[in-house]
């Protein structure tokens, strides 16, 4: 893509060269006595488009927010772009990271919410450039630029001015995606971003996801029960259950000829 | 009563209850907020402090506490407050208490997905609560401030026991000189009432504002038509989903 469109990078992605972005090291997280993950072990290649499917409580959600560090594993590692998400290096061992080597980590990873979370005491514009001037310290003209592009991309370029609230859902939806993408992430995180739409607005969210698939490099982790959706966008598909993966492989073999009994039971109940 | 008494006691000390009010409220405020946020602090030990902090004064009367900075802190600290400020620091001390709890009720009334979102966008802590947190906090927390403010307006009549000329004061003098019990003390309750109620729509106005300024846009004011406050900044919104638009009532 060309150097002026509203997603490109200003540092060169290490990326797109199929490197492995994620990686999940026998991760374990437990609530109580609920072992959600049991020794996960996944990676994701920088560039690709991934879309977890599974059944309700097979532990979807609870991987992207431990990505997202709003959750903490409680034994393995995971590692971003070669850094330990949740560990830091100090004298050759693994200690647990630190508020601020998280927060640095962490800024290669941006995240759209299934409940928009639009900061109600921000304007649409605001609620784009905030981050990018106050985190990554951009020139506010140029934050506020790269927000305009953005909210053109999504097709609300007439709604700078507008509260959260004065929007509907799927246009709130479209703004957070724009927010995040204002932060240039490598990698971005959609746990069910449409499942809280009313459903003539849910193409509209869709649409906009496609688009961002198809022109740029973003890696892309998402949790969906849209099926279309998924087969259209993603590079490979990766069904679990009861905290593991079960299979995986590129949609066209999944959705049309499962391996494993499970995936079969799980599809033929959602399509 | 005579214009006497009015001009050299009555006016004075509402002047001197107003004074009393608004540095004590601005102390209580500050006070408020720096436990009221601590006690949502990461820290436990900084929690501690500050719920320990909110017991002692929520449970201490502002009358003994008045009292005990004026008479008793003299003592251990080899200096003494004038009577003002002494009741200015109990009330405050004691009001910012009670205003604390209303700070972090507040604070943790806001959706915590609001604190994901600021996270997921590498906020830190303290930008989260400036830049989001506390945005959303402040105009919820304005209804319980109004009251606790009403509050404090009477509570002020305490410092007439330190000799300080405030209203009731003043209306006990002019008891003493005029013995019209009957009329000095309806026209004191009248006085505390205006008072009161003056401070209660000027906070109706900041809530209003207040919730203008995070999206939201109430019912315009209903103040029987015949007092009216003019939204300064009357924009309306435009597409307001809700179909409720503000200042209605105020053009
Ligand atoms: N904060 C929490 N406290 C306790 N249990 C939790 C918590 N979060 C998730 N769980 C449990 O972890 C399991 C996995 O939840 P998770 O939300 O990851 O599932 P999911 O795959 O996203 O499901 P769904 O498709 O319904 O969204 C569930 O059994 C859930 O009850
Ligand atoms: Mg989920």
């Amino acid at each position: 893509m060309s150097a002026d469109t509203p997603l490109s990078k200003e540092r060169p992605n290490p990326a797109v060269d199929g490197s492995e972005l994620i990686r999940f090291d026998r991760v374990v997280k437990r609530f109580g006595a609920n072992t959600v993950l049991d020794e996960l072990d996944f990676s994701v290649a920088s560039g690709k488009h991934v879309t977890l499917i599974g059944p309700s409580g097979s532990g979807k959600t609870t991987i992207l927010r431990l990505l997202m560090t709003l959750i903490k594993p409680d034994e393995g590692t995971i590692k971003v772009g070669g850094a330990y998400l949740t560990h830091e290096e100090k004298n050759g061992r693994l200690v647990p990271a630190g508020e601020k080597h998280v927060r640095e980590v962490r800024k290669n990873i941006g995240m759209v919410f299934q409940q928009f979370n639009l900061f109600p005491n921000m304007k649409v514009l605001r609620n784009i450039t905030e981050a990018p001037v106050t985190v990554l310290g951009l020139p506010k003209d140029e934050a506020e630029q790269r927000a305009r592009d953005l909210l053109d991309l999504v097709g609300l370029g007439d709604k700078c001015d507008a509260y959260p609230t004065q929007l509907s859902g799927g246009q709130q939806q479209r703004v957070a995606i724009a927010r995040a993408l204002a932060m240039r992430p490598q990698v971005l995180l959609l746990d069910e971003v449409t499942s809280a739409l009313d459903p003539e607005l849910v193409a509209g969210v869709l649409d906009v996801l496609r688009d961002i698939a198809h022109t740029t490099d973003i890696t892309m982790l998402c949790v969906t029960h849209e099926m279309n959706f998924a087969r259209d966008i993603s590079d490979q598909v990766l069904m679990f259950d009861a905290g593991r993966v079960i299979e995986s492989g590129p949609p066209e073999k999944i959705f049309s000829d499962p391996e494993h009994e499970r995936t079969r039971e799980f599809l033929s109940a959602v399509l | 009563m005579t214009a006497g008494l009015w001009e050299h006691w009555v006016l004075p000390g509402i002047w001197i209850t107003v004074q009393l009010t608004l540095y004590s409220a601005a102390l209580a405020t500050a006070v408020a907020f720096g436990v009221g946020m601590a006690r949502t602090h990461r820290s436990r030990l900084v929690r501690f402090f500050a719920a320990f902090y909110t017991e002692v004064f929520r449970g201490t009367s502002a009358l003994v506490l008045m009292f005990w900075i004026f008479f008793v802190l003299p003592q251990l600290a080899g200096w003494a407050l004038v009577p003002m400020w002494a009741a200015v620091l109990a009330l405050g001390l004691s009001y910012g208490a009670y205003g604390a709890e209303v700070v972090r009720g507040a604070l943790n009334a806001v959706a915590p997905a609001q604190r994901e979102a600021g996270v997921a966008l590498s906020f830190t802590p303290w930008q989260r609560m400036r830049l989001i947190l506390l945005p959303q906090a402040v105009p919820e927390m304005i209804p319980s401030f109004c009251n606790l403010l009403v509050e404090l307006l009477k509570g002020t009549a305490l410092v007439s026991l330190l000799g300080i000329g405030d209203v009731s004061f003043a209306a006990y003098l002019v008891r003493l000189a005029t013995t019209e019990s009957a009329q000095i003390y309806s026209i004191t309750l009248i006085i505390y009432f205006v008072l009161a109620f003056l401070l209660t729509r000027g906070m109706k106005v900041l809530e209003r504002r207040a919730k203008a300024g995070i999206g939201q846009f109430p019912e315009p004011l209903s103040t029987g038509g015949w007092l009216r406050f003019r939204r300064s900044d009357a924009k309306s919104p435009e597409l307001s989903s809700t179909g409720v638009t503000g200042g209605g009532a105020s053009r």
